[in-house]
Parts: structure tokens; sequence; C-alpha cells
């Protein structure tokens, strides 16, 4: 809550309505499409038919057919189980590696800590390029394989960096005592520090979630197997190219109608809208920027 | 346990001292002993990011080579030196990415970069609390969606069968098709990476903001300075350290404008206006299978990133700022 200083001049007309209409406007910008495939996804086929398009006025009542008919779709449920599969697997194994790596790299002085520090901060400046990773993954015999999905993106160094800086910022006494008590580092890291560090670690398996929930070039240059396609790959090939899967192992899917399509869509979108608000607020305390900064 | 007992010259000079934990002295092997359990959890992350790094980094030999696949592999291909490199400069595919990402890039600094800025100063400016932060929720949000949804989301809207396009016929009107049109592409593509990250772009503004000492804007106040004289005085130096940071990395990033939007959307705009470095990998390397050349184009690329990384971290420390990496 930030009131107006008593200094403060009053806000003239103008500039009042200049930035109303701009708040409205942003919101617009943002929720309006989102509304109008929630509700195209809510409406029945001769709707959207009539429409011809996408349903955004409210009247025509809403039904369920668009959401039954998708999880009648085998393709697209077993896409929604691949996901769900590759973003629990991948972000546990994100955020514990990660987890441990920043810890061990809190410690400026250790053995090894130089050359591990550096071979991790280089990531942000020196990349492999993606053929020689494409190269090397198929010949490490990972086509077709999950892990191909999952292993090139397990570590991030931004988020290894973001809890590292977090972790420094913890008062060296606490580690003192909890050392002169006889605990391990193992025992520090688990019962002093991750209890400390909830909320950046909450923001990191975000960033990690999200990421894993969304990719789906890996995917496409790695799964041959269109069965095993996750959700944003068959996103893509439904509603961006509008066409239909190639080679579906034994299925003729047709290309999806509108609604079911929109009801992909927001099926895509649902876990970040769900998960989000619960780590939005750790934003705001900086947990990020102080990072960023340090 | 090991306490800093010596004064360095520096402390006894009066110079100030980081207040960081100094650095023992140790036989490695005692660090070793002391310091094996940080190692044991640092050796997944390693696995990893050598695995899955540096060591495919390794595979770039191959731009240097007549790489053949399956009868020589890496290690048994001719090396043909800088052949690759001369091709890609007499290839015009390659010359029209290189010019695209260069045209894409100066069109976003101007078009894209205030955008964070003024929504930052815009979300600053709100005086209720609750108005601010539902706000900032919606404006982050799409940050989180993926490039096919983003896309997907403005094709429903801007496409040949989207909403405006359904809503000019139904009204008589010829439709738009922003989604195909070579010629409005730029305008698409900032549009679109201000439509996801525009919002989220502004926590860094915004928490610069907040660390602006309040008592600059009333001493100037008291001095008689209006809302525009405090937001030119006060605000804009207080901005201008992350200004200069993120322009500069910005600059020396010139030749990222991100792989995904341009590949979703090449097909449907044509290779003409879309065809950006990381699509032209894509396609020259795995799509015609010409790994090598692929390759080649791929490393200048990341040569050429790393050489402006560093010039633009050298022009921030020449300006005063801190840069990227002027910590130790």
């Amino acid at each position: 809550m930030t009131r107006r200083a008593a200094w403060e001049e009053k806000p003239t007309v103008t500039g009042r309505a200049a930035k109303g209409v701009s708040i409205v406007l942003i919101m617009l910008v943002i929720l309006f499409p989102l509304y109008a495939i929630a509700l195209t996804s809510l409406s029945s086929a001769e709707t959207v038919h009539r429409v011809g398009g996408l349903v955004v006025w409210p009247g025509d009542g809403i039904t369920f057919e668009a959401y039954e008919q998708m999880f009648r779709n085998p393709v697209v449920l077993r896409a929604l189980m691949v996901s769900l599969l590759i973003t629990a697997g991948g972000t546990l194994l994100s955020v514990v590696v990660s987890v441990l790596g920043a810890y061990s790299l809190s410690r400026p002085g250790s053995f090894g800590h130089k050359t591990i520090l550096f071979s991790v901060l280089l990531m942000f400046v020196v990349f492999p390029g993606l053929i020689p990773v494409y190269l090397w993954v198929s010949a490490l015999g990972l086509r077709d394989n999950y892990l191909a999905i999952i292993l090139p993106m397990a570590v991030s160094a931004f988020n290894v960096v973001v809890l590292r800086a977090f972790f420094m910022n913890i008062p060296q006494e606490l580690f003192d005592s909890a050392r002169i008590d006889g605990a391990g580092e193992f025992r520090i890291l688990w019962q002093i520090v991750t209890p400390l560090s909830k909320a950046v670690i909450a923001v990191v398996t975000l960033f990690y979630a999200v990421a894993y929930w969304n990719n789906w070039f890996n995917a496409f240059l790695y799964l041959d197997d269109t069965g095993k396609w996750p959700l944003a790959l068959v996103l893509r090939t439904y509603v961006v190219e509008s066409a239909p899967l190639p080679q579906a192992a034994g299925l003729t899917e047709a290309p999806p109608t509108l609604a079911v399509k929109m009801a992909i869509v927001m099926i895509a979108i649902v876990p970040a809208v769900i998960i989000y608000p619960f780590v939005q607020k750790h934003f705001k305390k900086g947990v990020i920027i102080g990072a960023v900064k340090g | 346990m090991t306490a800093p007992t010596t004064v360095s010259p520096a402390a006894e000079a009066g110079e100030p001292t980081a207040p960081r934990p100094a650095k023992p002295k140790t036989h490695w092997r005692t660090r070793l002993g002391r310091d094996w359990p940080l190692l044991i959890m640092a050796a997944p992350m390693m696995v990893l990011v050598w695995g899955f790094w540096w060591i495919p980094s390794l595979g770039n030999i191959i731009a240097f080579q007549d790489y053949k696949p399956y009868s020589g592999g890496i290690f048994g291909s001719r090396i043909v030196g800088f052949t690759h490199f001369q091709h890609l400069f007499a290839d015009p595919d390659f010359l029209r990415a290189l010019t695209n990402t260069l045209g894409i890039t100066a069109f976003q600094v101007v078009f894209y970069f205030p955008v964070p800025i003024m929504l930052a100063l815009l979300l600053h400016s709100i005086t209720s609390g609750r108005l601010r932060s539902t706000l900032q929720s919606v404006v982050y949000l799409p940050y989180f969606f993926s490039w096919v949804l983003v896309i997907a989301i403005f094709q429903q809207m801007l496409g040949g069968a989207g909403l405006i396009s359904q809503t000019l016929r139904q009204n008589g009107f010829d439709g738009i098709d922003w989604m195909t049109d070579p010629d409005t592409f730029i305008l698409l593509v900032t549009s679109q990476a201000v439509w996801k990250d525009a919002g989220f772009g502004a926590i860094i503004f915004l928490a610069a903001l907040a660390a602006i000492d309040p008592n600059l804007y009333e001493a100037a106040a008291v001095d008689g300075a209006g809302r525009w004289r405090r937001l030119w005085h006060i605000t804009l130096p207080g901005l201008r350290p992350v200004i200069v940071l993120l322009l500069i990395l910005r600059l020396g990033d010139a030749l990222n404008v991100g792989f995904e939007q341009f590949f979703l959307q090449r097909s449907a705009v044509g290779s003409q206006a879309s065809e950006v470095f990381d699509t032209f990998v894509y396609y020259s390397g795995i799509r015609v299978g010409d790994f090598d050349y692929g390759a080649a184009a791929g490393l200048f690329k990341g040569v050429v990133g790393l050489i402006l990384i560093l010039a633009a971290n050298r022009v921030a420390h020449m300006l005063g700022e801190r840069g990227v990496y002027s910590r130790s």
C-alpha cells in the first residue's frame, strides 16, 4: 500500500484518465484473447459453426462437449499424460540437482569451487549449438527416449545462480553453530538451508516446471514415434499447423474442430494458471532481483 | 573454523575490504578431506553440465570437417579448414538470415525495449495496492506461456480465420491475415514479444524504481519541481544503470532473436522474412542433413555472440556501470 505523500500534487483529470485507459487496455489485450478461447472451448459445435469462429458473446450457454471429445481422443489424452510425466520427473530431477549443486557452490574457498563455478557461469555466454547437441544426444542412443527431452535441459545456469545467491545470504552463524553441534553438510542443507529457502525453491521449481511443460522442440527433434509426443507438440501440430499428426500410430485422426482445439489450448494453459498464484507472491519479495543484481 | 587472523595490507591502508569470508590458505588435501561432501553434492550437476553442455560443445569441430555421419564420424572425417565458412558468406540464404536477425534486433531495441520501462513506470505510479498487484499478476502471466500457445492465440485473433478477420467479414469488409504477411512480419513478432515478455521484463525496472530514495522526490518537490521534472531528474537517472546494463546486454545478444517464435511461423510467412540465424542452422543442418555446414553457421553465431558480449561488457565498464561480470 503506497499512499500519496503530502508534498505530491493532486493528479490531473487527464492524467488520471490516461492512466485508467492504459490500465484497462493492457488488461483487455492480455485477458480478452484468453476469455474468447475459454468461451469457445465451452461452446457447442453448432454455436461455433454459426458464429464462424471464436465465440465472444456468452449468450449461447455453456457445454463441456469439446472437453469430452478431447478426452475421447486417445492422442490428446496420451500426450497429456506424457507431458505430466515429463514435467513431474524432469522438475524433480532438476530441482534436486540444482539445490545440491547451488549449495556446494555457496561456499567459496572449498575444494574445486572455482572450477565448478566457472563451468556453470560459462553456460551464460558459451553455447554448444543446436547441431552438436543433436548429434551427441542421437549418438548416446537417446532417440525416442524421454531422457532426450529432460537431460539436455535439466540444469539451468540461471536457476543455479539464483539459488546460490540466496544460500549465500543466509547468515554464516547458522552454519557455524550447526557445525559445532556436529551436523554434516547434507544435514545442514536439509534441516537449515532448505526450510529457510522455501520461497526461492518454489520460484525455481516453477521455472523448471514451466520449461518442461512448454518444451516441444526437444520432443520434435528426438521423438520419431508420434505416440510419445507431449501435449505442447500435439498442440503445435493440431492448432498452429492445423494438421493431423504425421503417421499417427494406427490412428486416422482428422484435425479436431475449433472448439476442441481451444479446449487443448486451455489444457495447455491451465497448469501455469493454477500454480502461478502460489509462486507469484515471491516475485515481489525480490527473490529473483536480489540474485540478478548479486 | 579457520579464523581470519591475518590483516591484509589493503585493510591496513584503510581501504574497504569486501566482507566476504577470508579464503583459507589450507593445503588442498586438508580441504579435500573437509569438503568432499560438497563435491558429492555438486557431482550430479557436473555430470549433466559436462555431459550435455561442454562435451557436445567439442562437437563443433565438425564445422571444420567434411563430416560424414555414417562412414567417417567425428574422428574419421576429413579436415577442410574454413571451407564451410567461406561458403556461408557466399550463401544468399545465410546472408538473408544475418540481415533479418540484425534488422529484427534493431527494430526491437527501438520498439520493444522501452515497453517494460513504461510499464514499470505505470505500475509504480498506481497508488492502490490492490489494483497494482492485480495488474502485475495479469501482465506477468503470458511470460509463462509457451511460444506455441502465444502463436496459437495470435492466430485466433489476427489470422485469416481469426476474430478480427471474422468480424470484418461479417460487416462486409475483406478479412486481413497478419499471420502470413511477410511485409508486416517484423511488427507481428515484436507485438508477440511485447505481449508475452514485456510484463515480466518490467520486474527489474520495478525493483530499480523501488530502490530510489523517496526523500529525493520530496526534496525536489519542496524545491518546486513538478512531476515531469521529477521524472526527468530523479526517476530516469535512478533507472539509468539498469537501462544501460540491459541495453548493452541486448546489443551483445544481437544475434539472438529467439528460435521457436520464428521456427513456428516460418512455414506460414515464408523464409524470406522469417529466416533468422537459428532457423537457418536448423534447416541447413538438420533438415537438409548438412551437419557440418549448419554447425559452421552455429559456431559463427556463437563466436561472434561471445565477442559481442565481451565487448558490450567492456563498454559498460567504460561508462562506469557495473556490467555483467564485474565481480571477481
